[in-house]
Order: structure tokens, then sequence, then C-alpha cells
């Protein structure tokens, strides 16, 4: 049975609503609550709730707002953070065993800027075990379900975020995107999902997967909702050596200019010319949006982007190389989880053996492998010389087009089971996601339609690094023909 | 490249990385890092001589703060969540060989 929520309030309408008095911070907090408890047990997109806490935060919220307050654009909306966002003073565990029990003693950047901005805190959300993983399977705490079919993945490794908007058990939460952990499950659940550009939104209190890779960004219903979080958590932050210097870029005033003369370009590579695997159905959703763009105004032609075939193979080099250097700070010695040894050597090695589960092994292994003396050249070298010639192509495709359109994900989502036994066939899940990665730019995903299986299927809007303004532009309108298109088939 | 990943290697990789494998797992973990560099093989075909490596998407350099002096974390707070501590440091087990 289906657990997705119909017709739900979007983070816009429940800020108004709130800030003009028409409900209030409580009443939505226990609307969201009662969601939670009817179905959270089934669906398990939560490591942790904190309902007192965010019971207590909605009624000091409507006290603020009854003493004529202005609490900000997101007043009462229900939020959830991805469990690799430090909370000061609440457990953050990366879904992994070595960080079981810790609290982090200080906030992430992003969780002050929505409290800032009159967000609560409804709870952490479960992930792939520190975010490696396309169906949070590899989570220590038990798979987060799809909350349309609880039989399939919602998708990773932000799994957890994308199930606790498409249940409604929160208007929006936030996950972050390495290799597409944001836009797979976005697609999979059917919500809207946003990787911005690198260096956008602050990652400080975001605990390191892939630094050269790892992003922060909104899960929503609505493609404005998303425009709207985007704006209160991205810009500059001094905390974060990597934030990009500039404020965050005005989205939710761009949203209704349409498409007239805008020029999208469709990835041949993705769209079944280049990289295998890519299913019927889905080929199809993403060709009938490139074609209601066309109906729309923009000029849609295909573009070739060829080193995005090689993508997959430079991600699998990079980010493992990187997780395994980040992942070495987990020595059982200031944080989480110690295993006694005899010597501090064998405490470390006992305490990773046993707080690491076999992905992230696996990936630090590979990472550990691929740094190593006599293969640095032969692979991390490539993988990121091959980052760069994909940055090129990229930028020359932007010469001609203001945005790219692909498949988000190969496929809707799976069965539990179907791809753990090979991590190969798992990681083929990001093919389309990746690129934008290695190349830093944004991406996001928005539902277009149903597979043949009926589950929701995400098409993917691309645009050159700190062109969000063009990208969310183009996908309100896409939004907009999806709700044409599912209104003609009824 | 070409040659496949041994149990030997990944048993070496192992103990660099500080990590223990039973007899099954090095062989099954073998077996999954030999395809995913299999797979990363592909690349070894282009020729990406003249291309210069990207570390990183911006071109960003340098970045330092003001250097002034502003409040840290509290330093029992950042003890609180340490397995071991001692006189206001972090505790470890023996470092070195010797007997104490």
């Amino acid at each position: 049975m289906s657990h997705a929520v119909d017709n739900p309030s979007t983070a816009i309408e429940i800020a108004q609503a709130v800030a003009s008095g028409a409900t209030n911070a409580s009443t939505v907090m226990d609307e969201h609550l009662a969601r939670i408890e009817a179905s959270e047990t089934e669906v398990h997109a939560f490591n942790l709730v904190l309902a007192d806490q965010a019971r207590q935060h909605a009624d000091a919220l409507d006290a603020r707002i009854a003493a004529g307050e202005d609490v900000g654009p997101l007043a009462g909306v229900p939020i959830a953070l991805k469990d690799n966002m430090c909370t000061r003073g609440i457990a953050t565990t990366c879904s992994s065993r070595i960080l079981e029990g810790w609290e982090p003693p200080y906030n992430a950047t992003v969780a002050d800027r929505l409290a800032n901005a009159g967000a609560i805190l409804v709870g952490k959300t479960n992930l792939d075990e520190f975010a490696m993983g396309s169906s949070t399977e590899n989570s220590a705490f038990g798979p987060t379900k799809n909350p349309h079919d609880l039989s399939r993945v919602p998708g990773g490794s932000s799994g957890g975020s994308a199930a606790a908007v498409a249940a409604g058990y929160v208007a929006a939460s936030l996950g972050s995107d390495t290799g597409g952990s944001i836009r797979q499950p976005a697609a999979l659940c059917g919500v809207v999902g946003v990787k911005p550009t690198y260096g956008a939104v602050s990652r400080y209190g975001l605990i390191a997967f892939a630094s050269s890779l790892d992003q922060i960004g909104p899960f929503t219903h609505t493609v404005a909702d998303a425009a709207l979080v985007h704006e209160v958590i991205g810009g500059h932050d001094p905390l974060d050596s990597t934030s990009i210097p500039q404020p965050a870029p005005a989205l939710t005033e761009v949203l209704d200019r349409g498409v007239d003369g805008l020029r999208v370009g469709l990835i041949d590579e993705m769209m079944g010319h280049g990289i295998d695997g890519i299913s019927a159905d889905v080929l199809a959703r993403t060709n009938e949006a490139a074609e209601a763009l066309a109906a729309a105004g923009a000029k849609v032609d295909r573009v070739s982007i060829p080193a995005s075939i090689y993508g997959l193979s430079s991600y699998y080099l990079v980010a493992p190389a990187e997780a395994s250097s980040n992942l070495s700070r987990y020595d059982g010695v200031r944080y989480g989880l110690r295993e006694d040894g005899a010597n501090v050597v064998e405490m470390n090695t006992a305490t990773r053996t046993a707080g690491f589960g076999d992905e992230v092994k696996r990936r630090i292994m590979l990472g550990t492998y691929a740094l190593s003396a006599g293969y640095y050249d032969a692979y991390y070298g490539k993988a990121q010389r091959l980052r760069t010639l994909l940055a090129q192509e990229f930028n020359e495709a932007y010469q001609r087009f203001d945005v790219l359109l692909s498949p988000t994900s190969p496929c809707t989502a799976f069965a539990f089971g179907d791809k753990t036994a090979d991590p190969m066939a798992m990681y083929l899940n990001d093919v389309c996601t990746i690129p934008s990665n290695l190349s830093g730019d944004p991406a996001m995903s928005v539902p277009f339609g149903i597979g043949d299986d009926g589950m929701p299927v995400g098409v993917q809007v691309l645009a050159p690094a700190t062109h969000e303004p063009v990208m969310f532009q183009v996908a309100a309108e896409v939004e907009r023909l999806a709700a044409e298109a599912k209104g003609a088939a009824q | 490249m070409s040659n496949r990943i041994s149990t030997d290697e990944v048993a070496h990789v192992a103990r660099l990385a500080r990590l223990q494998l039973t007899q099954g797992e090095l062989e099954r973990f073998t077996e999954q890092l030999g395809d995913v560099l299999e797979h990363a093989a592909d690349i070894e075909a282009l020729d990406l001589d003249g291309v210069t490596p990207m570390a990183h998407p911006l071109p960003l350099a340098n970045v330092a703060r003001p250097d002034t002096v502003r409040p840290s974390l509290d330093r029992d707070e950042v003890l609180s969540q340490a397995p071991a501590v001692e006189d206001g440091r972090f505790k470890v087990p023996k470092i070195l060989g010797e007997e104490l």
C-alpha cells in the first residue's frame, strides 16, 4: 500500500498561513507528527524523531508571531535533516555504528539558517552509511521504504529525506549529493530534489564523504518550495572555505517566466546513445518533457557530452580516494565508537572493523588502493583529468544551450535486494547524475509522469555553475507541463 | 591496470586502512573491487595527456579568515563525546611497543 501523501501543503503555503495567522505552527506540527505516528514504523524515514522538541519549538514560534514578530520566510515549516548534518546536542550518526550516540558540539550552518528562517526541525533522516549507496540498504539501522510502494527502495543515499517529504512527514528536507544522492531518491520518491552549484550552500557541519563533490540541497514537493529553501540555505559562509563568496541568487521571482526562446539541450549519451541501461519508460518520459518544453516555446536540440560516458569510472576513483582520506578520522579517539586493543593500532583497527559496514569498507579500500604508490597516476590522476575534460565539454555545450536535460535515474524505484549483491549494478544508478558532481555544476530532478510499473519518474535539468536561476525557471515549467500532462491523461 | 587486483593486494590495502578482514570477506571484496577497477579501466584508453587534472571545481585558492581571536568550541563539551579522556585530554592506548 502507498503511504505517499496526497495534496500536501507546500512549505510556501504553510509559511504564509502561519505568518498571517490563518493557522499556527503548533497545528501544522501536529498534522505532520500525526502522519509520522501513522506510518513511520513502516516507512522508517527517520533515525530520530524529535516530537517533543518540535512541539515546543512550534509553541515558541507561535508566541513570537502573537507578539508581532516576523519569524522568517519558513515560518512554522516542519523540516528534516539528513543524519550526516551536525545538530548540537542531538545524535548525528551518518547511519553508522561508528558514530552511534555521538552528539555534535556544534550546528551545521544549514541547520542554523533554517531555524533562523522559522523552520522547525522534526528529525534526522536515514541514509546509506556515510552517504555511500543508492538505496539506503547500506544503513546500519535498516533501510527506508519508498512511501509509494513499501516493497521498493526510496533511492539513496538521502533516501530518508526523500521519503520524509513524499510521505508528508515534513514539508521540506535537506540531503547531500556526492554522485546523485539528492536527485536519484527525489526521482524515485516523486519529489523535487536539487544539487546546487558546488560551493553555493555551506558545508560547515556536513560530515565529509568526498570533499570535492559533496553538496547540500533541498527536497520539496514543488519547485517553488525548493527555490525558497535554496534562498534560505544558500550564500557565502565564512566557516566553509569552499563557499562561493556571493549571496544566494533570487530564485522565487524567476519561476513564472516560462521557457520562450530558451535553448534546451537533450544529452544524447543519456538518451540511449552511449550510456547503456536507461529504461525505455524513463527515456519516453524524458522525451515527452523535451517535446512539451519545445511546445512551450523552448528551442530543444540534441547535444553530445562524450566524456559523460566515463563519468562513472572517474567518480568511482575520485570519490573513494577522498573518502579513504576523510574517513581516516574515525579512529576511536575523539568521538563515537571505541573497541579495545592492546595498542593504538590494534584499537584503531578493532574500532573501524566493528564500526564500518561493508560498502564503506569497500570504498575505503578502493580509495586507498587508487591513491597508493604505483597506481596514483593510472587511477586518481587519470580520473582527475577526465573531470577537466567533462567540465570543458559541459562549458562548450553551454555556449549553445541555456540548460541541459536528461533522465535523473536510469530506472524507477527497484525492489529491496535487487542490486545489493553486485556493487557495480548499484553504482550504475548514478550514471546520469555523477557528471554534475564531477563538473561542480548545478542540477535538479523534477517529477515527470510515471513508469510502466506506476512508480514516479524524474527528469533532470542541468545548468552552468551559479546559473541556478535559469535552472529553476526551466524546472518550474517542467513541473507545470507534468501537471498538464497528468491532467490530460485523467 | 590490466591485471586483476589480488587477495594479497587487498589484504595489504586493508592493513593500510586499519581494517581487519575474515578470509571470506577478503575473497568477496577482492572480487568486488576487481569488478569496479575493471569498469574504471575504460578511461585508460582515453588520451588525456594534455589535460590538466581537476582537484576541485572552484577557482578559489588560499581562502583565509582574518587572524583575530574568536571563541572556539567548548573543551568540556568536545571531550564529553570522547571514548576516553584524562586531565582534559583524549586518552589512547600505548602508541609505541615499549613496556611502560
